[in-house]
């Protein structure tokens, strides 16, 4: 599928489908839907980090007029969780809690005011364990287990060692190594979390209308916790506020709101609080990253070694995903002869991480770029020099057995490196500014996907009916990244019609056709083949229709600017209305599927978790950034950035840009501001205050680069767009930071404190090793 | 319980009049969304934090979930449901729909009403201009950079 195909709709900037019920406020989020004859659903938390529930007495709560139900864990005895093998969960505690915050009993009542006086009288009695922090705490020997079959509160350890580790570092003519501490981020998607749960008493059905970019899953595992056959389950995914990971699984609040339905035998509205759903988290764990990186002297790496130890909270969720995302993205990039991983993935007594924007990639790749940049320094190369001696080919496959079909790093560093001017301001920068860059990239849909079925990774219906109208049948998630119009897009363009002959529906699991969901950049490369292979089948159906009527043969039919015609032919022309009645006349409404499967190939290496990183196509990515540190207090201003990422093909160039801008300015948040912060376990950072990201004021100018590097496999050649930048911002800050402060500093973020902090001990060094020379 | 007591208060929102009993400590944005159903106007955070509530009030952009509806007795209330005309959409509307000011839309309605009280007072604003007065409304999808060229184009649209 290349790009070679004249385009009429793909590869031309076109605004999203839904734009106008955005911008007009029609959009209807879940917390809009009507909720005339709905009850308020409230959850009550535990008050501790760890402890064993030795009481819940609900029944002076279920005295009080309004309350219609009460549940608590006894309610469900079924855990729930992403990875089929790592379902730890339940939807409301039960025995023990394990983080401040975790819900252990909810409540549906006439309104809100009601279930919040009941949840002041349902008694909670718990004997307190000790609470463990951070990754060290947790893993010390004396350490209580949070999971009786996790003795170590370990959740998983990864070790491979791809190549020859110890040979390839004695072959290396210098060695460098640093230890980096990034703190733990959240998504903060503008929408705080909601759900409409309805319950059909009469029939034992539930409707369940949710904030979820994983639909799919939240159907399922409303079916394994509420005991119910998934055909009595309907799943509805309304306008969705934004995502970036923190929606991937099912979410507690979706299982409670289905449970306390059920219950009351009726519909549950339930909105949580911002502070409600930063305690839901599921955001990127505090990680610890110990990298050792062997170069010769002009500048080709020899080894890698890295360890990283993720604070993963207090259950699995995607944990031990991350845990190996991080080790199989050291592959992939660069061409590096050997690679030796060792990671770590820490249970603890917060609230539970998984998947983020750059999903386990972006901590280490900061290390990794950071670590280039110093080894550039100390041999004496330019940073972009170092990157290049390291490029790899395409088609190849990584030590680790990924594929890498098309690579379009090279174009994307000599992009940024011109647009920005790096030789010469590099040069010139005055005190206190500097240029950094950094590369990176993310995968295109992981290839094999969590909940393994054996069906086709995406399955598309198109529908043409009597009105002449075409209907785009998908389960692909639009959480504002633009997935609806990509099919929209996609369609017109193979279709040869207006977009506006194109309908979407999407995401109701009753009509649409299941799809996995809107993570790890999967939606364009799967969906957008398989809506390709939909169009194609229906353009067949069209074409011998056409061929019927104009009398000639199907190989002869042009169908552009919803006209068939025949090739070469003047007068035999027939509008697409004309021709769709015609194909009508033979079948009725017409219905056609188009699928996509991820080939074997792409589906990783055969090693243990050797899955997770495969995918068909990697995004590339090269930035240069910028930034102006003030002497005084040790704040970074960016200045500009200049992004440019190897989208294999732009489907939309509009979309591709605001997702660039986008996944930078993510990277820029975590870089500079963004981190959680806990008081025994209490997030206080769990506002849109405390919780601290740049805001339109501190936001540059970025300049972004499309580079085309056209995709073997992708849909019209294209590969993701909206996470690869991520990860190349925080390094690229951090080396930026380093020339205009002359400070390498290990840490994220890189706050005003941590800089005037690393300034200090610097200051003291050069006054002890002065001192030192004095005194001898 | 405590119950509080119920004023009527008398407005104008999107210029049509409404006369209501309502609590006296009944924020403008639960007024809008439960009572007047006007759910464009959104609620992203716990309180004065995200701006994506914000509503125009005798033309000034406000913050509608620390706004008691009392307070508004008598005024002008402008939402983003009253900005398409005739059904076409307003200047800021159109410029973040083609320009990509939007994308997952739920800090849409705020920032369009926050640009909107913005060009009302200044019709040629500067990108810093533009900044400060969006500053209390949080996007976590663009960036910005496509928000900043929207409130650009909408004002060119208007000169």
């Amino acid at each position: 599928m290349t790009s070679l195909l004249k385009h009429t709709v793909a590869g031309k900037p076109i605004p999203l489908i839904d734009g106008p019920e955005k911008v007009t406020g029609k959009a209807r989020y879940t917390a809009d839907l009507d909720v005339c004859d709905s009850l308020a659903g409230r959850i009550l938390r535990s008050p501790v980090s760890h402890g064993e529930i030795i009481r819940i007495d609900v029944s002076k709560a279920a005295e009080l007029e309004g309350v219609c139900a009460i549940i608590t864990g006894a309610d469900c005895p079924h855990t729930y969780g992403v990875i089929p093998i790592a379902m730890n969960e339940y939807p409301l505690a039960r025995d023990k809690v394990r983080y401040r915050g975790e819900p252990v009993a909810a409540v549906a009542a006439v309104d809100a005011r009601t279930a919040e006086r009941a949840l002041e009288l349902i008694q909670l009695e718990i004997r307190e364990l000790p609470a463990y922090y951070t990754a060290a705490d947790a893993r010390a020997p004396d350490a209580v287990p949070l999971h009786d079959e996790k003795p170590d509160n370990l959740e998983r350890e990864v070790h491979n060692e791809f190549g020859d580790i110890a040979g390839s570092f004695a072959s290396a003519d210098r060695i460098f190594s640093a230890r980096f501490d990034c703190a733990e981020v959240n998504h903060a998607q503008m929408e705080p979390h909601a759900v409409l749960a309805e319950y059909d008493a009469e029939r034992d059905r539930l409707t369940l209308q949710s904030v979820s970019q994983v639909p799919f899953y939240v159907h399922l595992m409303l079916a394994r916790c509420l005991e119910m056959d998934t055909s009595r389950i309907r799943v509805i995914k309304p306008f969705v506020g934004g995502g970036f990971g923190a929606r991937t699984e099912t979410l507690n609040f979706e299982l409670i709101a289905g449970l306390l339905a059920r219950a009351a035998r009726g519909t549950v509205m339930m909105r949580l609080t911002r502070e409600e759903t930063i305690i839901t988290h599921r955001g990127r764990p505090e990680t610890q990253v110990d990298l050792k990186i062997g170069f010769t002297r002009d500048g080709r790496m020899t080894a890698v070694e890295c360890e990283v130890v993720q604070r993963g909270g207090a259950y699995a969720g995607y944990g031990l995903v991350t845990i190996l995302y991080a080790g199989a993205l050291l592959h992939g990039l660069y061409d590096i002869p050997a690679v030796k991983y060792d990671g770590y993935r820490v249970y603890a007594n917060l609230p539970p991480c998984g998947a983020m924007r750059g999903h386990g990639t972006v901590d280490v790749r900061h290390a990794f770029e950071c670590l280039l940049d110093r080894a550039a320094r100390e041999l004496d190369l330019d940073p972009f020099a170092l990157r290049r001696a390291n490029l790899l080919d395409a088609p190849s496959r990584t030590l680790n057995d990924l594929m890498i079909n098309s690579y379009g790093l090279s174009e994307c560093l000599a992009r940024v490196e011109a647009a920005s001017g790096w030789h010469e301001r590099k040069a010139a920068m005055p005190p206190g500014r500097g240029l950094g860059m950094a590369c990176s990239h993310y995968v295109s849909g992981a290839a094999k996907p969590v909940h393994w079925t054996g069906e086709p990774h995406a399955v598309v219906n198109l529908k043409l009916d009597f009105d002449g109208s075409i209907t785009v049948l998908t389960g692909a998630a639009d959480i504002g990244q633009g997935s609806s119009t990509m099919v929209t897009v996609a369609a017109a363009d193979i279709l040869g019609v207006d977009v506006a002959r194109i309908r979407v529906v999407a995401n109701d699991s009753a009509i649409t056709p299941k799809d996995n969901g809107s993570y790890s950049s999967r939606v364009t490369f799967m969906v957008g083949n398989a809506t390709i292979e939909a169009a194609k089948r229906l353009r067949e159906i069209l074409i011998d229709a056409a061929a019927t009527k104009l009398d000639a043969r199907p190989e002869d039919i042009e169908c552009t600017a919803e006209t068939f015609s025949v090739r070469g032919g003047e007068q035999s022309m027939m509008s697409f209305a004309e021709i769709a009645t015609a194909a009508l006349a033979d079948s009725g409404t017409i219905t056609v599927k188009g699928t996509f499967t991820c080939p074997p190939e792409a589906q990783g290496g055969k090693h243990r978790g050797g899955a997770v990183g495969s995918t068909m196509g990697f995004s590339y990515a090269a930035q240069v950034v910028e930034v102006a540190v003030d002497p005084d207090t040790g704040v970074v201003s960016v200045e500009k950035v200049w992004a440019a990422l190897d989208c294999g093909f732009a489907i939309n160039p509009l979309a591709v840009e605001g997702q660039i801008e986008g996944s930078v300015w993510m990277g820029m948040g975590q870089a500079l501001c963004e981190e959680t912060r806990y008081a025994n376990g209490l997030p206080v950072h769990a506002g849109l205050l405390d919780y601290r990201m740049p805001t339109i004021v501190e936001s540059p100018e970025i300049e972004v680069h499309i580079v085309e590097s056209n995709d073997p496999l992708g849909p019209f050649g294209a590969k993701e767009a909206g996470e690869g930048a991520l990860s190349g911002f925080p390094p690229a800050l951090a080396n930026a930071v380093a020339q205009a402060t002359g400070l390498d500093i290990d840490d994220l973020p890189l706050t005003p404190d941590r800089i005037t902090e690393a300034r200090i001990a610097e200051r003291r060094k050069r006054r002890q090793a002065t001192n030192r020379k004095a005194s001898e | 319980m405590p119950e509080t007591t119920k004023r009527i208060i008398s407005l104008t929102i999107n210029g049509t009049r409404h006369e209501d009993a309502i609590s006296d400590n009944l924020l403008l944005v639960d007024y809008l969304r439960e009572d007047k159903r006007l759910t464009g106007t959104k609620q992203g955070c716990d309180g004065g934090e995200c701006g994506a509530c914000t509503v125009l009030v005798d033309g000034q952009s406000r913050i509608s979930c620390i706004t008691l509806a009392a307070s508004c007795h008598g005024c002008d209330i402008h939402t983003i449901e009253g900005q398409a005309q005739n059904g076409r959409l307003s200047a800021v509307q159109r410029a973040f729909h083609e320009h990509l000011g939007t994308q997952c839309g739920f800090c849409t309605p705020g920032m369009i009403m926050a640009a909107e009280g913005l060009l009302r007072r200044s019709a040629n604003p500067d990108d810093d201009e533009i900044r400060a007065a969006l500053g209390g409304n949080l996007c976590r999808c663009t960036g910005y950079v496509k928000i900043i060229k929207s409130v650009r184009a909408a004002a060119e649209a208007l000169q």
